[in-house]
């Protein structure tokens, strides 16, 4: 699923003169166009994921959250109330009904291979990278929020107010719909997003970031080696972050 | 019987003052707007858990009562009624009117209201919203063109019933779009049902035609024009069959879900323990909105009972649009089946919601523009007949 600016993009660059102004200014004509700079580092070859292991995941500890707010700047300086102030990532603890087994696991965008909210925005803004990230693009959000209506997980916020120290990597605007990035602006740098950095730094490492494509990538060995489970399976959208131990 | 004739209303004191009021309720709405837009979303009720408030119950039984107002006109042109054929006019004109309304909350309560050009020109086409856009915007068109047709002197009335086609079956594809943006969303259990579709369609049936009634009567009454007992009475009667369609069709909704284990608790929501919203849908859905103005059409009827029934079929589709939209969120998402949330901030609990003053001008404002709209089509242009009394309606066939 590619949203208009992209195919726009992609139209010019098909272009001789288009790669003659790329070529002088790359970044200037991406940026002109719709795209983002950052998009030329998504490859189609790759699908980005997540698998996280309830089991090691600590009831207390909310690292993952702190750290995904301080990189993307959301969180901070929010004066809203708990229901309107935007949560990129969440941590729930959950009780089994049949056996009373309790369970702590961070929660956010699950970067589905068939994304709702891709398919429902009327403008294309809710996008999916070749790469499989699922993104808001916010010059062309007008904020309807129907994406939101359309997510299984609740993964996506509304920025209620006007926002202030922005980070240059995460811009964010009043008025526009926001979620988990997988900070696809390290990501694209050959980083690891910002909570599975923080967990392995609170020496949890409950989250692994890795190629779900390549079957080499610890990722792809640790799904074939042990059971997971994908959030809401039943709708049958192949979320790209998976749970073991849940 | 005299020829029909079609005049402007005029201009009485009555008239202006009304107008006066009605331009009042725009600028407290547009008000509404700015200072939301200055403040953002955080200052109404709306929340990231219920995303769409009041102004959205407000636009989506507008933009259904539209399609529905245009009944009257489908009636005459596309099934032959000729005792409708004189009010054909006003219902294409309302039509195109509460339309407007409809959709300038949606679109004024949009985040990013200044960016509706992107909303115009930039499409996703597998987005239902989307394609309502389109619909929408081309309602305006054929509904527009058909009524100038039936304006215009010496039209071939082949010409003007094939207009009425096409508008009636653009209709259905719109209230369809309408009913599809909550019946695609596979996500939430209160929606992500086929049949929203022709529930919507039924419901643009009862709430056009009883919105359609009490303009038409409030327009008269103020230009001084005679609307005939039998007449009126007659479309009551049609009101009733289109309140009790609602009734059956909301009915089969409620009882599919209840026949599959998965949607019980989502029903049992809505029929049993929601509270504001079991209210809403017994009380002032099913029995003020839809058993009541069946009974008055039915076993009294009367001009004034008429006028109660389209009055009561009007809150009673607020109150089931409302049921709808806010209920189906307000049931929470079920992400973790099996499990219980022990913690986690609103996971899993019943959303609350409280619409705030801007929320409500916003709705207001937007069935302000609908009527300020119909009225300045009535005033500027000959689409109300001068005489409806029952002695002068036209025979049937």
């Amino acid at each position: 699923m590619t949203n208009r600016a992209e195919l726009t993009r992609r139209d010019i660059l098909k272009s001789g003169a288009a790669v003659a102004s790329l070529t002088l200014a790359s970044g200037v004509t991406l940026m002109a166009f719709g795209g983002s700079a950052d998009a030329k580092g998504a490859d189609a070859g790759k699908r980005w994921g997540l698998l996280i292991d309830a089991g090691k995941c600590d009831a207390d500890c909310s690292d993952c959250v702190t750290a995904c707010s301080t990189e993307n700047g959301w969180g901070h300086g929010d004066h809203g109330s708990p229901e309107t102030d935007p949560a990129w990532i969440r941590k729930v603890t959950l009780k089994e009904q049949s056996t009373g087994r309790t369970v702590s696991a961070p929660i956010m965008c699950q970067h589905c291979e068939a994304p709702p909210c891709v398919d429902v925005c009327p403008t294309g803004a809710s996008m999916q990278r070749p790469d499989g990230v699922v993104l808001v693009d916010k010059h062309i959000c007008i904020g309807c929020r129907y994406c939101m209506m359309a997510c299984p997980f609740k993964a996506r916020s509304f920025v209620h107010e006007p926002v202030a120290d922005q980070k240059v990597n995460a811009p964010r605007g009043n008025g526009t719909v926001e979620s988990c990035t997988l900070c696809v602006h390290r990501v694209d740098k050959g980083r690891i997003p910002a909570c599975v950095e923080a967990c392995e730094q609170a020496g949890h490492s409950a989250i692994l970031f890795g190629d779900l494509n390549d079957p080499d990538s610890p990722i792809s060995k640790a799904l074939e080696q042990y059971p997971s489970i994908a959030l809401r399976d039943d709708l049958g959208l192949n979320p790209a972050v998976r749970y073991q131990n849940m | 019987m005299e020829r029909t004739i079609y005049r402007e209303i005029r201009a009485t004191p009555q008239v202006m003052q009304l107008g006066g009021l009605l331009a009042a309720f725009i600028l407290a709405a547009l008000w509404s707007v700015y200072t939301v837009e200055h403040h953002g979303h955080v200052i109404t009720g709306m929340t990231n858990q219920i995303v769409w408030g009041l102004p959205h119950v407000f636009a989506i039984f507008l933009i259904v009562a539209a399609s529905g107002a245009l009944n009257v006109a489908s009636i005459a042109s596309v099934f032959g009624q000729k005792a409708y054929k004189p009010m054909a006019r006003f219902s294409s004109l309302l039509a195109i009117a509460l339309l407007v309304g409809g959709l300038a909350v949606v679109v004024l309560d949009l985040g990013r209201p200044d960016r509706l050009i992107v909303a115009m020109t930039t499409y996703n086409f597998s987005s239902v919203f989307a394609w309502n856009v389109l619909l929408y915007n081309g309602f305006i068109v054929i509904v527009g063109g058909y009524l100038v047709l039936q304006m215009m002197r010496k039209v071939d009335p082949r010409l003007v019933k094939a207009a009425g086609l096409v508008a009636f079956l653009w209709r259905l594809a719109l209230t369809t779009g309408t009913g599809s943006i909550f019946g695609w969303l596979v996500a939430r259990p209160g929606y992500d049902a086929a049949i929203m579709a022709p529930l919507f369609i039924v419901m643009s049936f009862a709430f056009g035609l009883a919105v359609f009634i009490l303009v038409t009567l409030w327009l008269f009454t103020l230009s001084g024009r005679i609307f005939g007992d039998a007449l009126l009475i007659r479309m009551g009667r049609l009101l009733g069959i289109f309140a009790a369609a609602v009734l059956y069709f909301t009915a089969v909704q409620h009882l599919t879900n209840l026949y599959a284990t998965e949607h019980g608790g989502v029903e049992r929501f809505i029929l049993r323990d929601g509270g504001i919203y079991t209210l809403l849908f017994w009380g002032v859905q099913v029995v003020i909105g839809g058993l009541a103005p069946i009974a008055l059409v039915f076993l009294n009827p009367s001009r004034s009972s008429t006028v109660l029934a389209a009055t009561l079929v009007i809150i009673g589709g607020f109150a089931q649009v409302y049921v709808i939209v806010i209920g189906g969120q307000a049931y929470p998402l079920d992400i973790f089946p099996g499990f219980d949330v022990i913690e986690g901030f609103n996971e899993g609990i019943v959303n609350p919601y409280a619409p705030s003053i801007y929320e409500l001008l916003l709705g207001l404002g937007g069935v302000a523009i609908a009527l300020f709209a119909a009225g300045l089509g009535a005033k500027v242009l000959r689409v109300l007949p001068t005489n409806l009394s029952d002695a002068n309606l036209p025979a049937d066939r």
